[in-house]
């Protein structure tokens, strides 16, 4: 085998190609580069040819394209993919060797075989061989057919593949059952058996060239992204942006199908250029594993472990890869919005966006920008349609902020029949005098006012004075007829509510909010040209009883009134409560001062919750208002009163079907609540100080469907998370917010928004009602077909929100984006965002949670992965041996973040994670937009020890893997809710010195929560990149320092997301397994 | 013997009763005959300056259903030291303390001359008086301010042991918490929402964590519950606090819409008041009633309610007191005449008392209408026919003041063919218990004894006794009671047959010959109290608004006699140069150019200026010193009005008006219309002011009684 595996890479050119061949007795799993390619049919392959076909590519080109890509793969990193050992390990399982007989892998390798490996190797390459070499070179090289390209392969190859083969049959003999444990330990364990590491090794030598891990995979990601720039690929020599380096395959085993592929390559159509856009991996680790579901814990573990080998993780689709490719290819440049169905650069990506008549993925980003054009396909498929809107994101200063447009009494322009708002999908017919809905096609009538003639092209004459013409994104000025009882809104109004119980008080909790509003109120949100906020507050404090402050500006001091009818909580006063901070600053300041002596002497430590809401709902609604309510909780409402609840904590609950209800509202009463909240345009910010359970799933209820935010901080202890805390609450207070929302998402016609995921209230189908909206809050919507798109004109999506301003204002926000829509799978996956699907799955699947048991929940997100890689492996990618995993360029890295996701701690059910945990992480995600997403499922892990600190450079980060940390180094690691500073024991200590200003590892103190303001390039450095990893995230992290080898890592490793977590989730190899497996089965 | 003038008279200053009837018709059948019921007034604390209380226990007939109280009219065997009790004839020890008794050594009770009598006794713990101000806030600014100064004005009034507290509502309803430093505070509750005294002492934190209590052994004194609450505190300790905080009260804070009135939440605010106080009641003596007052002082231009209302005050006996505004003197000096002393510097007023009523055999109780409730004692002595608030023989009555009058009305059982021995007497005993100011309890025990006669054959001795005044107001009562239940057409029409069918029995006529009819002195005034009952605003709803009506009637149900009188019948003085001022008709003869006339209502004085003399006084000859005498004519009835002033309660309403302003309505409404548009011409006088009116004059009436009372078809 290992003779013929080089032999095969350099046949194939491949990149990279990860093969698993199975032996009789055991399963031997080859990783490989693998160039990735796709040859559809002979047909394709026979028409395609050269690679320009720009516009094709689209349509058709796929094949062709994958094949170029393969053939640029080369730079590929081969070396690493030698050690494919380590998941191998897993299917050496004994009885692997049956299963996978039976199973696809190695569809060509006959079983029983001993060199089976080899064999089907020979076979495949010689398929392969005969046409393929000629072919191949073509693809590589480009433009010319002729160049060959293999030279490149031959090093690659890796071949370490022999070792395993033998290996693993020992091993494999036994497993069955103990495998999961077994291979835990072994095949992860850090001190993971030495053999298995062994093998990596080999493969190491062969990298010679390339940098160790990193690079290979560096090479590959370009090439994938390149894919996107049409034309290069063909024409374009074989340059490395191609594709090549995607694709993995695990050719070896079953390998005789990538062959092929690539030689079909040339014959297909140009494909111009979408290269690449699978990654074919190749892991195949199929054999062993167990089943998915439940099995992630185990994953590929190996008895054999010793003799086993690791699948290398460098050889395996990198984030961080192809983050920084996407930063370098469109980092730092104008994105334009002119064209339609174009894939935005990834969220990680710093660009401007210019607005020229699609939405700024700032505000819409969707799974994928080509849908499948008709339901069947989409079936196929089974790639989620979903757009995830965050309609008040915020725009750096250098992108232009919306403009409005003010129709006067007449108000914003609508079709007759879909009420779709003016927008550059209106089509503008019979000189001007009428236009043409692009949602219903119904023509409508021009208004008087706004006629305008058309130009030559049949465009009107203003078109770019107008926003509404030209712009994916505006904001019409409301009438009256949009508003509550058609009059006009009042401004809102922020209610502080605070929790004086004896915890808080004893806390210090009540004097540091006190203390802080007296100043934080100046910052008040207010429009810009206003000197002073228009928003109104209103203080409560509660234990048991509620009471409401009279803070009207002639009081000479505050007035308390205490309602204790908490059973039918009612607002005592209105004129006084609700009052402008600066007119009744000294009364305010007074009782700021006052509470927390007020109540110093509490022993009350029962607490209302609900009746708090509501008197802060009612307080509003007497009002005639919007607003918000900032509560600051601390323990489970005991006292009796609606919405009173009892310790349910249940850990015998994990693991069952019974699970869900952890996730459901303890008593209804929350939900009701939550209606009347948001029919009052009532929003509830909820800021937990728990010491012990508190219930999340009830008593974050309100606040979730309000569009608020909920922030926790267990155990609070003012010195250490006071920063964190105020941090919060000043971003909270001067968020831009629009109040009193609805949002109605309007489709052109063949597919329609079915589902909504967020901090959201739906009374019917369509509208999306929310108490309020900030900045940070997204709205995932998934679409389905109800007809055969139209591949001309598109998927239009139209996402209008009407809201309240701060000053009052009702305003209509629209965003337009447009889609496009094919008929070839290809085009769909290669249009794919990632990103945007992962907070797709996670939003879908937390849901789900509420009603299905955890374990299914899992088994869907799984199989839907799967089948979504499958069917392109199937219909998209060039026939391959089973044994190879081909993931589609877009979707390089969907595995990786599908185990985060799946590894989460909501869906992992461990009795060690506190049922709390998991209900808030379910809340936060549910309303989190793409980028939060991204960081928090696949969390940024910076070098700092060897960073320059010369230059303002944002360090590159690193897999979140222990395995890139090093006990020389210092790492810092963010996912937008925890923030962690690693020090590796040996860490340099001149960068202890200027982190810390202490002298060594050893006197630094971990119980710090943020790091000396020191004047030095490290201290300075450090403490810009937190600043900037702060910035523009919707919660503050506290920083915890941890050392190496002291207890706190355990938490910090939780985070290291690449590596099977001590809760049982998968490694990324692991898991990519796993998919594969599957992947095979579908095959089959 | 004396007049029986003079013998009404002489009863009611030494009892402070007026029956209708001053010898007892002996049978049922009789009783019924004679129209109008036997009934009496009854001024529960009468003041009797001369009347010490005495400091010991009254002394109780021993048969359980009776417990009469020893009295003058008791039969006493000084030797065997046994009395008889007068009412059930049960021959009773005298207790230990009256050893030494004998005809010379006789204890107050069994003096003629203490018929009423007074004891103080030492029963129960003294509570505390507890005054709980209950204020409406939704009030203009102006009313508020002043509103606000009266009630900081009647904290330097209070007693300074007293425990005061404040509730105040609009649309909600707001407990004040005292003595809080650095920021005011108090308890909320919803002015929709009915609450249980318990949910509001829980709401309060006024509920304790339940304590064991052993089954069976008495409170000991040290365990009894501290008087202390955050809400009820003596006034010497937080008249500072109280002051500043009733200084800061705001208007309603919720906002009216422009043309409702604000939403007020009275009914609530009194509950919770209720609620407050039972706890209180139950920490200081556990009383099994309550004995609550509740004053409403409503002013304001608008509605307020008072109907609504009246039961609050009319059943515990609180003042109800109705003005335009807070902001008027009307209101403030009754206000603070609520707290107002007597001749020994104590208050006026008397809580929390009940009234015991025993009667001889032949007689029973029907019933009582006053500021009262029942408390549904049955007994030997209760009729089954009801009378006012019957079927009881003792009465709940929460606040009294020395005015506090109740109608009591009895029912003659005898049968007729059951003579009463001649010289027999009917006897009937108050007993009226109450906390006295001071905070005594003390029980008043009036007994009185009347003759019984045959109305058969002495029938002039049953005539000449009838007290007309006391009839009509007795009579008054009854239809103003039964106007609360029924339509006002049907009382008049219940009272004109009442009123006939004593004409018929007492006046001396031929038969169908109007012009023949006359009535004794006795009875000669009665059908002009009733003429001018059936024009009151007690009966006559028009032109009063439901707040109005209740008001007047609260007061007439709980004012003396002489009060009641007034209000059904106005006073009329005329000043002029011809001489002193003297009383004239309440006539429109009466209004003449060169007179002041000076009326008084009860609820309103009216002085009005004859056409001549306004003009007079336009031309200033007031002010020249040759027409001094005019001064001084325009001078008096202003004087005399203020003595009025001074003493009425509640304060009358003022009225200084003149011929021809719109005020005279006043004055012109209540006057007889002997002169109208109809008839200005056909009587051919000059004198006197018509009014403008269909009204019937008394004299109409009059001729219609006559014609109706000789009817042989009646």
């Amino acid at each position: 085998m290992l003779s013929l595996l080089p032999e095969v890479s350099a046949a194939e050119n491949a990149s990279e190609l990860v093969s698993f061949s199975s032996c009789i007795p055991t399963v031997k799993l080859y990783c490989r580069p693998l160039i990735r390619t796709f040859i559809w049919n002979e047909k394709t392959v026979n028409m395609s040819q050269p690679g320009y076909v720009a516009t094709p590519p689209y349509s058709q080109s796929q094949p062709g394209m994958g094949g170029f890509s393969t053939g640029l793969g080369p730079p590929t990193s081969s070396p690493h993919y030698g050690h494919y050992g380590g998941p191998n390990s897993l299917y050496s399982a004994p009885q692997s060797g049956m299963l996978k007989s039976t199973v696809p892998f190695g569809s060509s390798a006959p079983v029983g075989s001993p060199p089976p490996g080899i064999h089907l190797y020979n076979q495949t390459n010689l398929q392969n061989g005969p046409g393929t070499p000629g072919h191949q070179q073509h693809r590589f090289q480009g433009p010319s057919p002729g160049s060959s390209v293999p030279p490149s392969y031959p090093p690659y190859s890796h071949q370490s593949q022999p070792p395993y083969a033998n290996t693993a049959s020992p091993s494999s003999t036994a497993q069955l059952a103990n495998q999961l444990g077994t291979m835990q330990i072994n095949s992860y364990g850090p001190g993971a058996s030495p053999s298995s590491r062994m093998p990596s090794g080999p493969p190491a030598s062969f990298q010679g060239p390339p940098l160790p891990p990193t690079q290979p995979q560096m090479a590959i990601p370009p090439g994938a992204q390149i894919p996107p720039t049409p034309a290069n690929n063909l024409n374009g020599i074989c340059t490395p942006p191609s594709l090549p380096p995607l694709a993995m395959q695990d050719g070896i085993p079953g390998s005789g199908p990538p062959n092929a592929n690539l030689q079909q390559l040339p014959g297909q159509p140009p494909g111009p250029g979408y290269h690449p856009q699978h990654v074919n991996y190749g892991p195949q680790m199929a054999g062993s594993q167990l089943s998915y579901p439940g099995a992630f814990p185990g994953g590929p573990g190996q008895l054999a472990g010793p003799q086993q080998k690791k699948l290398d993780p460098d050889s395996i689709p990198s984030p961080i890869q192809v983050i920084e490719n996407d930063k370098a290819s469109r980092g730092g440049q104008t994105y334009a919005t002119n064209i339609r169905g174009q894939v935005p650069p990834l969220v990680t990506t710093d660009c401007v966006v210019q607005d020229q008549g699609n939405a700024s993925p700032r505000y819409i980003r969707c799974t994928t920008y080509c849908f499948p054009a008709s339901s069947d396909m989409a079936k196929q498929a089974r790639i989620p349609l979903a757009a995830i809107v965050t309609p008040f994101a915020i725009v750096p200063p250098n992108e232009t902020p919306l403009y409005v447009v003010n129709h006067g009494e007449t108000g914003p322009i609508r079709c007759n029949r879909c009420k779709a708002y003016m927008c550059p999908f209106m089509q503008f017919i019979e000189g001007g005098r009428k236009y043409q809905c692009g949602f219903c096609s119904c023509v409508n009538d021009v208004p008087p006012f706004f006629f305008q003639h058309l130009d030559h092209v049949g465009r009107r004459v203003d078109h770019y004075e107008r926003p509404e013409l030209s712009l994916g994104s505006y904001e019409f000025v409301a009438t009256l007829d949009y508003c509550r009882n058609n009059k006009p809104p009042n401004p809102p109004a922020y209610i502080f509510m605070i929790d004086v119980s004896y915890s808080n008080i004893k806390s210090g909790l009540v004097k540091l909010i006190c203390d802080e509003l007296k100043t934080l109120l100046d910052k008040l949100p207010r429009e810009e040209q206003e000197e002073a906020s228009p928003i109104r507050v209103g203080f409560v404090t509660y234990n048991k009883v509620l009471h409401f402050f009279n803070v009207k500006s002639n009081l000479a001091q505050p007035q308390m009134m205490v309602v204790s009818d908490v059973g039918e909580v009612f607002v005592p006063l209105l004129d006084g409560f609700l009052v402008n901070f600066q007119e009744s600053r000294s009364v305010i300041s007074n009782l700021l001062d006052q509470i927390p002596e007020m109540f110093a002497d509490t022993n009350e430590s029962e607490t209302v919750f609900a009746p708090v809401i509501l008197a802060g709902m009612e307080a509003l609604k007497a009002a005639e208002c919007a607003g918000k309510l900032f509560i600051f909780h601390s323990s489970l409402p005991t006292a009796e009163a609606p919405g009173k609840l009892k310790n349910r904590d249940d850990k015998k609950l994990v693991n069952t079907d019974k699970e869900k209800t952890l996730f459901q509202p303890q008593v209804n009463f929350y939900e009701t609540l939550a209606r009347d909240c948001v029919a009052n345009g009532c929003c509830v910010n909820l800021f937990l100080f728990p010491n012990q359970y508190v219930d999340i799933a009830s008593m974050g209820l309100v606040t979730m469907y309000t569009g608020g935010t909920l922030y926790k901080y267990n155990n609070f202890q003012v010195h250490s998370d006071s920063p964190q805390f105020l941090s919060d609450l000043r971003k909270d207070i001067e968020k831009r917010t629009g109040f009193d929302a609805i949002m109605r998402v309007r489709t052109s016609t063949g597919f329609r928004a079915t589902d909504f995921f967020g901090g959201i209230y739906m009374n019917n189908t369509t509208d999306v009602e929310m108490a309020a909206i900030d900045c940070n809050k997204a709205v995932t919507v998934e679409f389905k077909h109800d007809d055969k798109l139209n591949e001309d004109t598109g998927a239009l999506i139209q996402c209008a929100v009407l809201y309240t301003t701060i000053s009052g204002q009702r305003r209509l926000r629209i965003h337009n984006i447009g889609l496009n829509c094919s008929s070839q799978l290809a085009d769909v996956y290669k249009s794919c965002e990632t990103d945007a699907l992962i907070n797709f799955f996670a939003k879908s699947a937390f849901k789900a949670i509420l009603t299905q048991p955890l374990k299914t929940v899992r088994e869907i997100l799984m199989n839907q992965t799967a089948h979504m890689l499958a069917c392109y492996r199937k219909n998209c990618a060039s026939p391959s041996a089973v044994s190879q995993l081909i993931l589609p360029d877009a979707m390089k890295v969907l595995p990786v973040y599908m185990n985060c996701l799946l590894k989460s701690c909501v869906l992992v059910g461990r009795p060690e994670i506190p049922t709390d945990e998991r209900a808030y992480h379910r809340q936060l995600i549910m309303s989190m937009d793409v980028a939060n997403t991204q960081l928090f499922f696949y969390p940024q892990l910076l070098p700092i020890h060897n960073m320059d600190v010369k230059s303002d450079a944002f360090p590159t980060s690193v897999r979140c893997s222990e395995e890139r940390l090093s006990e020389g180094g210092v790492f810092f690691l963010a996912n937008g809710l925890n923030m962690f500073l690693w020090l590796g024991v040996s860490a340099p200590p001149e960068v202890i010195q200027g982190i810390f200003n202490v002298p060594s590892f050893a006197h630094i103190s971990t119980e710090a929560t943020q790091l000396p303001e020191l004047d030095n390039p490290y201290s300075k450095k450090l403490r810009s990149i937190m600043k900037y990893s702060q910035s523009q995230k919707p919660y503050s992290m506290k920083l915890i320092i941890v050392k190496q080898r002291e207890q706190p890592e355990m938490l910090f490793r939780q985070f290291l997301v690449e590596d099977k977590s001590i809760y049982g989730g998968a490694s990324y190899v692991d898991f990519l397994c796993c998919v594969h497996r599957e992947i095979c089965q579908l095959l089959n | 013997m004396a007049t029986y003038l003079e013998f009404i008279q002489q009863n009611e200053e030494r009892d402070g009763v007026r029956f209708s009837w001053n010898v007892w018709p002996s049978s049922r059948l009789e009783a019924t005959r004679m129209v109008v019921p036997l009934a009496c007034l009854l001024t529960p604390l009468k003041e009797r300056p001369d009347l010490p209380p005495v400091q010991y226990e009254p002394v109780l007939c021993s048969r359980p259903t009776c417990k009469a109280v020893l009295n003058p009219l008791c039969q006493v065997d000084y030797r065997a030291k046994l009395w008889a009790c007068n009412f059930c004839f049960q021959r009773n020890q005298f207790p230990p303390a009256y050893a030494g008794i004998s005809e010379v050594n006789q204890p107050a009770e069994l003096m003629p001359q203490f018929s009423t009598i007074d004891y103080i006794v030492q029963r129960g713990p003294q509570t505390p008086l507890i005054f709980l101000y209950v204020v409406d806030t939704c009030l203009e600014e102006e009313d508020l301010q002043a509103l606000k100064e009266s009630l900081q004005m009647s904290l330097s009034l209070l007693p300074p042991d007293a425990l005061v507290g404040l509730i105040t509502f609009g649309r909600m309803v707001q407990v004040h918490e005292l003595s809080c430093e650095g920021i005011s505070k108090s308890y909320v509750f919803r002015g929709t929402k009915d609450l249980t005294a318990k949910q509001i002492q829980d709401m309060l934190g006024l509920t304790k964590p339940a304590v064991p209590v052993q089954q069976g052994r008495p409170l000991q004194p040290q365990e009894q519950p501290v008087i202390s609450s955050r809400f009820l505190q003596p006034i010497h300790k937080i008249d500072m606090n109280l002051t500043d905080l009733l200084g800061e009260l705001q208007r309603d804070p919720w906002p009216v819409t422009q043309g409702k009135r604000p939403l007020r939440s009275t009914g609530v605010a009194l509950s919770i008041a209720v609620g407050l106080l039972e706890h209180y009641e139950t920490l200081a003596n556990r009383t099994a009633a309550n004995g609550h007052c509740i004053d409403i002082y409503a002013c304001a231009l608008d509605q307020t309610g008072l109907l609504e209302m009246k039961c609050c005050t009319n059943l515990t006996g609180g003042h109800m007191v109705m003005g335009d505004s807070f902001n008027t003197s009307l209101f403030k000096q009754t206000f603070q005449r609520v707290f107002s002393k007597d001749f020994n510097g104590e208050f006026r007023m008397a809580f929390g008392a009940s009234l015991d009523v025993k009667t001889s055999r032949e007689l029973k109780i029907g019933g009582a209408i006053g500021p009262c409730i029942s408390l549904n004692a049955k007994g030997p002595y209760v009729s089954e026919n009801e009378l006012g608030i019957g079927g009881t023989c003792q009465w709940k009555i929460c606040s009294l003041d020395p005015n506090t009058t109740l109608a009591i009305y009895f029912e003659v059982v005898n049968q007729h063919n059951a003579p009463i021995p001649q010289g027999g007497r009917g006897a009937v005993q108050f007993i009226t218990q109450y906390q006295h100011s001071s905070m005594q309890k003390r029980i008043r025990v009036t007994t009185i004894a009347r003759n019984w006669a045959d109305a058969q054959n002495q029938l002039q001795h049953i005539e000449a006794a009838f007290d007309q005044e006391a009839a009509a107001v007795l009579m008054a009562r009854l239809g103003v009671y039964r106007a609360e239940t029924e339509e006002g057409p049907d009382v008049l029409r219940w009272l004109d047959r009442q009123l006939i069918r004593l004409c018929q029995k007492f006046g001396q006529y031929n038969k169908d010959d109007p012009n023949s009819f006359r009535l004794s002195d006795s009875f000669s005034l009665y059908p002009q109290f009733m003429f001018h009952l059936r024009r009151s605003p007690f009966l006559q709803v028009f032109n009063n608004s439901p707040d109005e009506s209740s008001y007047y009637r609260h007061h007439f149900a709980r004012q003396d006699l002489t009060q009641s009188l007034i209000m059904i019948q106005p006073i009329l003085y005329s000043y002029s140069f011809y001489g002193p001022p003297e009383p004239v008709l309440l006539d429109s003869s009466s209004i003449l150019a060169d007179r002041i006339l000076l009326m008084d209502s009860f609820f309103q004085i009216v002085i009005y200026l004859g056409e001549t003399i306004a003009q007079w006084r336009k031309a200033g000859y007031q002010d020249m010193p040759e027409y001094e005498n005019f001064k001084h004519l325009l001078q008096a009835p202003l004087d005399d009005a203020q003595e009025i002033l001074q003493t009425r309660f509640p304060m009358p309403r003022y009225i200084n008006t003149e011929h021809g302003s719109s005020q005279a309505r006043f004055l012109l409404s209540k006057v007889n219309p002997s002169q109208t548009h109809n008839n200005l011409y056909a009587w051919g006088q000059e004198s006197g002011s018509p009014i403008l009116t269909d009204d019937v004059s008394l004299q109409v009436f009059m001729d219609h009684l006559k014609k109706l009372a000789v009817s042989s078809a009646a």
